[in-house]
C-alpha cells in the first residue's frame, strides 16, 4: 500500500517515521510550490480555506508519483477542517482519482472506529509498529529543538543565511536517521554547529522579538506564509511561535498524551476575560498569547491566518482590545491565493520598523527616568 | 426591564420563542428596526473587514439598540441540537462585540450548548430567567408558554408562512416589509431556495430576492418549510455526519428538492466568505450536478452586491428555466 499525507512544515518527517513504522511504503508529496498551489486552487472551492486546496494539490502530486492511500487527521467541528477529507474526496473522485482516504480522528460513536482504522493501515507487527510511533516522537522532538535555537540565531548570524544551512542538513539527517542514537547525534552535532555560528554585533543590539500565532497551517507552512519567519530573521527579528509541530502532533494524534507545557496551552487560559470560549481551531489561543508574549517581555506579535478562516476572524475581532491592555502591537495577517510578496514584506518590515522604534524611545525613556532620579 | 433584542442571525429561527420567554417574564422586548443602509453602514464600520456580512449586519443591530435597551440579549449560541455546531463565529460573538463597540447595555449572554442533550436547555431558561426574577416557577412557566409559541411558530413556517408573517403574526413584531404581499403565492416555476435564513429573509441583505423571484413568476420553497425529520434523513446520506446544524439543513433541504418532480430549479444562497457554505454548497452542487441536472443558481451576497448583477442573474436564471419548460 502506497500512503501519502499532507504536508505542513516539518510534519513530513513525523509522517515518513510513522508511516513507515506501520509498514507502509510511503509517498511524500513533493514539497509544496506554485504547481502544487495552482492544482488545488483549480479545483477546490473558491471560498475554501487555503490549507484544503494546498492539500488537495499535495495529493495530487502524490497520486502522479503512485500514492494509492491517503492519511489524515480530521475533526468533528466546529471548525472546516473536519470536513476537508469528505469534500477532498469528492473531489478527487470527480477528477477521476481512485484514492483511498483514511481519515484520523476522534471517533463520532465508538473508539473502536480509530482502532479499526489503525488496524488497517499497519502492515507489520504492534511492536514494529510502536517502535515507528516513538521514533516519529524523538524525530518531531529533535527537529523542534533545532528550529527554535535556529528562529534565535537569524537576527543575529553574521554571514545571512548560515542558520538555514545547518538547519536543512540538520532536518535531512534527523529525516534519515535510523536509530534513536542516529536522531540524537543529529540534534547534538546541529545544535554544536549553531552555537559555533559568528554572531554580528551590531545586529545583536537590535534584535526585537516577535510572537507568531494563529492558524496551525499558516503558522507551520512556510510556503503558505511566504516564508515569514526566515523574512523577519533577516529583518532582525527573533521568532518565537506559541505552537510548534511536538505539540500539535501530541493535542491532535495522540490525544494530549505527552505532558508538554507550550505556550498556547497557557494562552488558553490567558484568554478568559477577552474569549471566555472555545471557538474552534486555535483561536482561543491567539488571543490568549497576547497576554502570555506581552509578560514575557515581547515587542510585537503577528497573527496569520487563511483568508477566511473563522476562528482566527473571532481572534482578529478581539486582538485589538487585547493589544491595547497588554500595551503589544499586534499585526494580522491573512493570505489567500493571491498574496503577494511585495505588499506583504513591505508590511513586515514597517511593523519591525515601528517596534524597533517603540522599543528605542521605551528604552530611552527609562534611561531619562533613571537619570532624573 | 427592556431588553434589546437584534433582527439578525438567529431573530429568524428563535425570535417568538424568545419573545415569548422574556414576555412572560415581564420585560419589554425591544427589536431593532429592519435592517437598513445606516445599520449595515455602522456595522461595516464596528467589525473586521474580514467577517461575513451577517456577522457584519448583526453588529449594526446591535448598535440600533443601544439606547433602546437596558439589556441586550446577544446569547453565545454554541450548539442548538446535540452533536452540532452552528459555527465558529456564534462562539465568539459576545466577546467580538465586547472588545469592539464601546458603551452598550449589559449583556445578556449566556451559553447555549446542546452539543450533550437537549435536556440542558431547561438551564439555560433558567440561567437566562434568574436576571429577571428569583421566582423559579414563573420561569419554568414562562418557557412552558415560550415552547408552546415556538412549535406553532415551526408549524406555520412548515405550513408554507415566511418567518416574517409568522413573526407579526405570533409577537405584534412588525415584519417592515418593503413591498407587501409581493411576490407570493403560485408561480410559473417552483424553486428551492436554499440558504441561511438570515440571508433569505433579510430583505435588505438579500435585496428583496424573494420578492423578485416572485415578480419573474417564481415561487420558493425553502428550508424552513420542510419538516426537521425529513432533512434529518437526507441528511444522514452524506458519508460523514455534518456538524453544522445549518449546513445539515443547506444539504438536507437540497437532497430533497431534488428529488421532488415539482421543482424546477435550485438557488443556494451564501454569504461572501462564508466558512461553513464554502464547503457544504461545493458538495451541495457537486450532488446536483451528479444526480438530476437542475439548473442550479449560486449566489454570494455582501456589502458591494449590487441590485442590477443579482437582477441579471436571477433573470439568466429564470430565461433558463423557461427554455427547459420548452424543451
Ligand atoms: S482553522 Fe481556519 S483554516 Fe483551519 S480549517 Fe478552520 S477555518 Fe480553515
Ligand atoms: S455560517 Fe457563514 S454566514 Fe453564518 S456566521 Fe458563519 S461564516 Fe458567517
Amino acid at each position: 500500500m502506497k500512503a501519502t499525507f499532507p504536508h505542513m512544515g516539518n510534519l513530513y518527517i513525523t509522517a515518513r517515521a510513522l508511516l513507515g513504522g506501520l509498514g507502509l511504503e510511503v509517498v511524500v508529496p513533493p514539497p509544496c510550490t506554485k504547481r502544487t498551489l495552482s492544482l488545488g486552487t483549480q479545483h477546490s472551492p473558491e471560498f475554501a480555506c487555503l490549507p484544503l486546496k494546498l492539500n488537495l494539490g499535495n495529493y495530487i502530486e502524490a497520486a502522479e508519483r503512485g500514492a494509492e492511500v491517503i492519511v489524515m487527521a480530521g475533526g468533528v467541528g466546529p471548525c472546516r477542517f473536519g470536513y476537508y477529507a469528505q469534500v477532498q474526496r469528492e473531489i478527487l473522485k470527480d477528477l477521476g482519482y481512485d484514492m483511498e482516504m483514511v481519515v484520523l480522528e476522534p471517533p463520532d460513536a465508538h473508539f473502536s472506529e480509530l482502532v479499526d482504522k489503525i488496524k488497517y493501515l499497519c502492515q507489520t507487527d504492534w511492536r514494529r509498529a510502536i517502535q515507528g510511533v516513538r521514533m516519529a516522537w524523538w524525530k518531531t522532538r529533535a527537529v523542534d529543538e533545532v528550529e527554535k535555537r535556529v528562529e534565535w540565531l537569524r537576527p543575529r548570524e553574521k554571514v545571512l543565511g548560515t542558520a538555514d544551512r545547518i538547519y536543512n542538513r540538520a532536518r535531512a539527517a534527523i529525516d534519515a536517521a535510523a536509530t534513536r542514537r542516529e536522531v540524537e547525534l543529529a540534534r547534538q552535532q546541529a545544535l554544536a554547529e549553531l552555537d559555533a555560528v559568528e554572531r554580528d554585533p551590531v545586529r545583536e543590539a537590535k534584535v526585537v522579538r516577535i510572537a507568531l500565532v494563529g492558524e496551525i497551517y499558516t503558522l507551520l507552512e512556510p510556503f503558505m506564509n511566504l516564508d515569514i519567519e526566515r523574512k523577519l530573521g533577516r529583518m532582525g527579528a527573533e521568532v518565537v511561535r506559541d505552537l510548534y509541530l511536538s505539540e500539535w502532533i501530541n493535542d491532535h494524534l495522540f490525544g494530549g498524551f505527552m505532558r508538554l507545557d507550550s505556550p498556547a496551552k497557557k494562552a488558553k487560559k490567558l484568554a478568559q476575560p477577552y474569549l471566555g470560549y472555545f471557538v474552534g481551531g486555535h483561536g482561543r489561543e491567539s488571543v490568549g498569547s497576547v497576554v502570555y508574549f506581552a509578560r514575557k517581555g515581547f515587542d510585537g506579535l503577528i497573527q496569520l491566518a487563511p483568508f477566511t478562516c473563522m476562528p482566527e476572524i473571532v481572534a482578529e475581532s478581539i486582538l485589538p482590545r487585547a493589544s491595547q491592555d497588554c500595551d503589544l502591537p499586534v499585526m494580522t495577517m491573512f493570505f489567500d491565493e493571491q498574496t503577494g510578496e511585495a505588499g506583504f514584506v513591505t508590511r513586515l518590515e514597517a511593523f519591525v520598523d515601528m517596534i524597533r522604534r517603540r522599543k528605542e524611545a521605551d528604552r530611552r525613556s527609562r534611561a531619562g527616568a533613571m537619570d532624573g532620579a | 426591564m427592556r431588553i434589546g433584542i437584534p433582527r439578525a442571525l438567529f431573530y429568524y429561527y428563535y425570535f417568538p420563542l424568545w419573545h415569548a420567554f422574556f414576555t412572560a417574564l415581564g420585560a419589554k422586548v425591544e427589536v431593532s428596526p429592519p435592517t437598513n443602509k445606516a445599520i449595515l453602514d455602522q456595522g461595516v464600520r464596528g467589525a473586521v473587514d474580514e467577517a461575513c456580512l451577517p456577522i457584519k449586519v448583526y453588529y449594526g443591530h446591535v448598535l440600533a439598540l443601544r439606547n433602546k435597551a437596558d439589556l441586550l440579549f446577544v446569547p453565545r449560541l454554541v450548539s442548538v441540537e446535540p452533536k452540532a455546531y452552528i459555527c465558529p463565529k456564534f462562539m465568539g460573538l459576545p466577546d467580538m462585540l465586547r472588545a469592539g463597540l464601546r458603551d452598550l447595555p449589559r449583556f445578556i449572554d449566556t451559553n447555549v450548548n446542546l452539543r450533550q442533550g437537549t435536556e440542558k436547555v431547561l438551564e439555560v431558561a433558567l440561567e437566562m430567567g434568574r436576571l429577571l426574577t428569583r421566582n423559579k416557577r414563573q420561569i419554568l412557566a414562562a418557557w412552558e408558554k415560550a415552547q408552546a409559541v415556538y412549535q406553532h411558530y415551526v408549524a406555520l413556517l412548515e405550513s408554507g408562512l415566511r418567518p416574517g408573517p409568522a413573526i407579526e403574526r405570533l409577537t405584534g413584531v412588525p415584519e417592515g416589509r418593503r413591498r407587501r404581499g409581493e411576490g407570493e403565492g403560485p408561480g410559473r416555476w417552483k424553486v428551492g431556495l436554499v440558504g441561511h435564513g438570515y440571508n433569505l429573509y433579510d430583505e435588505y441583505i438579500s435585496m428583496d430576492l424573494i420578492g423578485r423571484l416572485g415578480r419573474l413568476g417564481v415561487e420558493v420553497v425553502t428550508p424552513d418549510q420542510i419538516p426537521g425529520a425529513v432533512i434529518e434523513t437526507e441528511a444522514a446520506r452524506l458519508p460523514k455526519r455534518l456538524f453544522w446544524t445549518l449546513g445539515k439543513r443547506l444539504v438536507g433541504s437540497t437532497l430533497h428538492f431534488l428529488q421532488r418532480p415539482d421543482i424546477d430549479g435550485i438557488i443556494h444562497v451564501s454569504s461572501f466568505g462564508c466558512g461553513p457554505d464554502s464547503l457544504v454548497g461545493d458538495l451541495v452542487e457537486r450532488f446536483s450536478q451528479r444526480t438530476r441536472k437542475l439548473p442550479f443558481l449560486y449566489l454570494t451576497l455582501d456589502e458591494q452586491t449590487g441590485e442590477a448583477g443579482l437582477q441579471t442573474r436571477v433573470e439568466a436564471f429564470t430565461d433558463m428555466l423557461a427554455w427547459r419548460a420548452a424543451q
